[in-house]
C-alpha cells in the first residue's frame, strides 16, 4: 500500500516522542540501505538546513517612546541607518545598510567593516547599541532629538522580516576578465582563477521540496537560532525555470521571505559579514523541517549533491552588464570537491556557504522535533510553484521627460 | 638553517639597501613574505632567511649593527575558531594549503607551520576570523 502519511499524524508522533526524524543529508544513506519506498514508511520527517550569506534581510524594531515623546525621522542605531518612514517609533534596518561615515570603495577595495547585518548581530548577542533619532517636532510628539544606549531587551519589539533568504539554488560565479574582482560571491580571481559557489545543496531547504508542496506560507522553521515562519514568497521568486528530472531547478529560482521573533534567536545563526570591495551583509540560519506525506516527498528530500546543477556565470562582464552568456552547468558534488573543470581548465572553488553550519542546522532542528518541542505546520497558502506565469522584470528603459514615460502620462 | 624573522626599520634605514648586502656580503637566501616600506618613512620586512648557520648568525648581527630591529615570527596569522563560520572560502586562496577543508565534513582547519603570511586569507574570510598577528611596534 502506498505511503500516505497527514500533518496530524505526524506531529501526534512528534507529541508522543516517537517521530523518525534524520536530516537531508542521513536521508541519502537510509535510502541506499531500504529503497524509496521503505524509507518513505519509516521516515515521518527530514530536516534541511542552510547558513549563508542573505543581503535581503533585516529587522523590524519598535523601540518605544522617549519622554516626551518623538516622531522619528531619521534614526541610527551604532551608526547604522534605519528606516522610519513607518510610525513614530518603529524602523527597519536592513543587513546591507552601512554606517553613515563608512569610507565604502574610496579606497578600493573597501573593508566594509561594520554593517546593519553586524549591528543585528550585536543586538541579538545582548550588546549595548548607540541609539540616535531626530524629528522635527510636532503638538503630539514634541521632542527631536533622542541620544541613548539600548539593549534588545529594552525594546518593545524586534522581529527579523527578510524579504529573500533561502534562494534555491544559485550561480557559480566566475571572473573571465584580466583583474582581479571583489563581488558579493568573494574574491574572484582572473582569467578564471576561482569558481565561487553559495549554497548548502542537497542540505538546502528548496532543494529539498523543489515544487513547494510542503514549504508554503506558514511553515515553521529554524530561524536565526530562534522559531521563525515562512511569511511569503521571497523577492525575485521564480519557480518557472527550467528544471532538471528530478524537478530541481537549474539556477536560481524560488526564495522565501521569512519573519520571526529576534528575541528568541541566537547571535550565532545571526552573523554580520564584511565582502571586501562588496559591502557588509549577515549569514542567516534557517532550517525547514520537511514532511514525508508520501514516497514523492521522500524521494525530493534524497535528492544529491550530484543531481542538482547550477549555472556558471562570468562576474566580470556577464552579470554586472547582464550579458547572457552560456558558461554551462556543474554540480554541487564537484563544486564541494574543491575542483571543477570549466571549458577544459581545472579550477578551485571557493564556497560562501557553510555546509558544516547547515549541516549543524539539521541536526538542532532534528533534536527539537525529536524531543517535542517543534511540531510542523500545514502550509495556510501555497507560493507559485513551477506552473506560475511569472515573468522576471528589469527597470524600464524609460526616462523621465521622454513622452512616452510613465510620468508624464500622469501628469 | 632557515627562519621567518620580522626587520623593522626607521626612516633613514629605509634608503639603505640592506637586502643586497645580506645577499652580496652573506651568502643568504631571502624570500621576502610581507613588506611595507616607504622612502622618508619607518616600514617593516617580513623575510625568510636562509643560509649557513656562521652567515646566517652574521647577517642577523649585520642588520642589528645597523640599528635594524630583528624579531622572530612567530603565530603569525591567526585563525579564530570561535569566530569562523566555517564557509570554507579562506582554504581556495591559501597558496600552501595552511588552511584547509576536510572534504568530507567540509570543515575548516589551520596549520600554522604550513603558513607563509601571505595575507590572502584576511581578505577573503567575511568574518573576519583570520588576523594577523605581529607586533608592529610604530604607526607604519
Amino acid at each position: 500500500m502506498a505511503v500516505n502519511k497527514s500533518y496530524e499524524e505526524i506531529n501526534e508522533k512528534i507529541r508522543r516522542g516517537e517521530a523518525v526524524v534524520v536530516t537531508a543529508e542521513e536521508v541519502i544513506d537510509v535510502v541506499a540501505e531500504k529503497g524509496y519506498e521503505q524509507a518513505a514508511r519509516e521516515i515521518d520527517v527530514v530536516t534541511t538546513g542552510t547558513f549563508g550569506p542573505m543581503c535581503s534581510s533585516g529587522a523590524f524594531i519598535n523601540f518605544g517612546h522617549s519622554n516626551p515623546r518623538i516622531k522619528m525621522k531619521k534614526v541610527w542605531l551604532n551608526g547604522v541607518e534605519a528606516y522610519t518612514g513607518i510610525a513614530a517609533v518603529d524602523a527597519y534596518v536592513g543587513a546591507g545598510q552601512l554606517p553613515e561615515n563608512d569610507p565604502e570603495n574610496k579606497v578600493f577595495p573597501g573593508r566594509f567593516t561594520y554593517g546593519g547585518g553586524h549591528l543585528i548581530h550585536d543586538l541579538v548577542a545582548g550588546k549595548e547599541i548607540k541609539l540616535e533619532a531626530i524629528g522635527y517636532g510636532t503638538d503630539c510628539y514634541p521632542n527631536k532629538k533622542v541620544d541613548a544606549i539600548i539593549t534588545l531587551s529594552d525594546v518593545n519589539d524586534a522581529f527579523l522580516f527578510n524579504p529573500r533568504n533561502a534562494y534555491q539554488n544559485y550561480n557559480c560565479a566566475i571572473n573571465l576578465g584580466e583583474r582581479v574582482i571583489y563581488t558579493y560571491m568573494g574574491i574572484l580571481k582572473p582569467k578564471m582563477g576561482n569558481a565561487s559557489y553559495s549554497s548548502a545543496g542537497q542540505l538546502s531547504p528548496l532543494l529539498n521540496d523543489p515544487y513547494y508542496r510542503t514549504i508554503g506560507i506558514g511553515t515553521r522553521i529554524f530561524l536565526g537560532g530562534g522559531v521563525g515562519y515562512v511569511a511569503w514568497h521571497g523577492t525575485q521568486h521564480h519557480p518557472n525555470v527550467p528544471r532538471g528530472e528530478n524537478g530541481v531547478p537549474l539556477g536560481g529560482a524560488g526564495t522565501l521571505a521569512l519573519i520571526g521573533d529576534l528575541k528568541g534567536m541566537d547571535p550565532n545563526w545571526l552573523v554580520g559579514l564584511s565582502f571586501i570591495g562588496y559591502g557588509a551583509t549577515m549569514a542567516v540560519g534557517i532550517g525547514v523541517p520537511i514532511p514525508i506525506l508520501d514516497e514523492e516527498m521522500l524521494r525530493f528530500t534524497a535528492v544529491k549533491d550530484e543531481d542538482i546543477y547550477c549555472p556558471i556565470v562570468d562576474y566580470d562582464e556577464g552579470y554586472p552588464y547582464c550579458k547572457p552568456m552560456d558558461l554551462g552547468r556543474v554540480n554541487y558534488r564537484d563544486l564541494k570537491s574543491g575542483k571543477v573543470i570549466i571549458n577544459g581548465k581545472t579550477v578551485v572553488t571557493t564556497p560562501q556557504s557553510s555546509y558544516p553550519r547547515a549541516r549543524q542546522i539539521a541536526q538542532i532542528l532534528k533534536n527539537w522535533i525529536q524531543k517535542g518541542q517543534f511540531q510542523l505546520t500545514q502550509p495556510v497558502a501555497s507560493i507559485p510553484s513551477a506552473e506560475a506565469d511569472i515573468v522576471f522584470k528589469s527597470i524600464p528603459h524609460k526616462k523621465p521627460g521622454n513622452e512616452d514615460s510613465v510620468v508624464e502620462k500622469r501628469r | 638553517m632557515k627562519n621567518k624573522l620580522v626587520c623593522y626599520f626607521s626612516a633613514a634605514q629605509s634608503e639603505q639597501p640592506i637586502i643586497y648586502r645580506l645577499v652580496k656580503d652573506y651568502d643568504l637566501i631571502i624570500n621576502i613574505l610581507k613588506a611595507d616600506i616607504n622612502p622618508q618613512k619607518e616600514g617593516f620586512l617580513v623575510l625568510e632567511l636562509e643560509g649557513e648557520r656562521s652567515s646566517y648568525d652574521q647577517g642577523v648581527a649585520f642588520l642589528k649593527s645597523l640599528g635594524v630591529g630583528v624579531e622572530p615570527l612567530s603565530e603569525t596569522v591567526v585563525w579564530q575558531p570561535s569566530v569562523c563560520i566555517q564557509c570554507g572560502a579562506c582554504a581556495s586562496f591559501c597558496p600552501t594549503e595552511a588552511l584547509q577543508i576536510d572534504r568530507s565534513s567540509m570543515e575548516v582547519s589551520f596549520d600554522n607551520s604550513k603558513c607563509v603570511v601571505c595575507g590572502m586569507c584576511l581578505d577573503c574570510c567575511p568574518t573576519r576570523a583570520i588576523t594577523l598577528h605581529f607586533e608592529i611596534k610604530e604607526a607604519v
